[in-house]
């Protein structure tokens, strides 16, 4: 087990499983939500909301 | 010595050239405002408040929390999936090249100070501590601290992140004066933080990666698997400790070359004297 997790094929499956996500992330419309917090001044994050 | 500091300042430049590749939309900081174009759809892989004047991307916890916090999404599945990606080939790479608030603690470790501390008792207990902040605030108070319409706050933004006060908070406060009637105990809290943070700074270093940082507990779990990695050659290594006095970050590379706080900074590849780490 251990030197599975040694081999650089288990940090390639997991970036393909997060490249996976992501697409299914942007699919579901997710990249909408992060857009949208993003263009407008987050009150919260600058401690006045 | 001198090795090890052209090493850093060559890091350096790379960390001050991202910071200002990733915050070059200066007209915010002549006016007051910030970037609202389509670059700001996708997350920057370091620590980088969106809502800095100059940000062109969007920070990877604060999305995190605004998709959790959503009334129609439970699971960043975007933002997980970007983390992942970005720990699983670079590990806390980017903690150590590409990370705005760790080049800032960086250099106000540089700052002289009369005693500098590199480990006290509790202090490997407290590294534990970013992964408590990472499952709490970023993300089961978003999910579950929800309002009537079920949307949650950004808790870790709103309350811990000193990060968004200096790269967000001071300059819209100071360049906009419609804020500050707007300021409470909230910006006096998150400034305090901030304070404190940096003079922590001072003489222990990056303490905001150590003890709280949740990017830097997300990307900590990949450092043992990721694609890019150090290896450390056992026939050469002739135990010497050099890299361990090397570390800042209290690693001891020739025990294990991908701790959990590891930032790849290279400081303990240039102090190996037989070559041993690559």
């Amino acid at each position: 087990m251990s030197r599975l997790f040694r081999s650089p094929s288990a940090g390639i499956c997991i970036a393909v499983i997060g490249l996976l996500m992501m697409g299914l992330g942007i699919y579901r419309g997710e990249m909408a939500i992060v857009f949208e917090k993003a263009i407008n001044i987050c009150m919260e994050c600058i401690g006045i909301g | 010595m001198v090795k090890r500091n052209i090493n850093e300042w060559k890091r350096h430049r790379v960390q001050a050239l991202w910071t200002l590749l990733t915050n070059s939309y200066l007209t915010g900081f002549l006016q007051g405002k910030i970037y609202r174009g389509n670059l700001k759809k996708i997350c920057l892989p370091g620590l980088n408040c969106y809502s800095c004047p100059g940000a062109i991307g969007a920070c990877p916890i604060g999305a995190m929390q605004a998709v959790i916090g959503s009334w129609n999404f439970k699971f960043a599945f975007y933002v997980a999936g970007f983390l992942m990606f970005m720990g699983a080939v670079t590990g806390r790479f980017v903690c150590g090249w590409l990370c705005p608030f760790g080049l800032i603690q960086d250099l106000l470790h540089k700052i002289p100070f009369p005693k500098k501390i590199t480990t006290f008792p509790g202090d490997k207990p407290l590294r534990k501590l970013k992964y408590v902040v990472l499952v709490l605030f970023v993300i089961l108070l978003p999910m579950f601290l929800v309002d009537i319409l079920g949307q949650g706050a950004p808790y870790f933004c709103k309350f811990i992140c000193p990060a968004g006060t200096l790269e967000g908070g001071l300059p819209l406060v100071l360049l906009n004066k419609s804020m500050h009637s707007a300021i409470g105990w909230l910006y006096a809290w998150k400034n305090l933080l901030l304070f404190v943070t940096i003079i922590i700074s001072l003489f222990i270093y990056r303490p905001f990666c150590k003890y709280i940082c949740p990017l830097g507990a997300i990307y900590s779990v990949f450092n043992p698997v990721s694609v890019f990695r150090y290896r450390v050659d056992k026939n050469k290594c002739t135990d010497c400790e050099a890299c361990a006095k090397a570390c800042k970050m209290q690693v001891n590379p020739a025990e294990n070359a991908n701790d959990l706080e590891c930032i790849r900074c290279g400081a303990c590849k240039k102090a190996c004297p037989v070559k041993a780490i690559r």
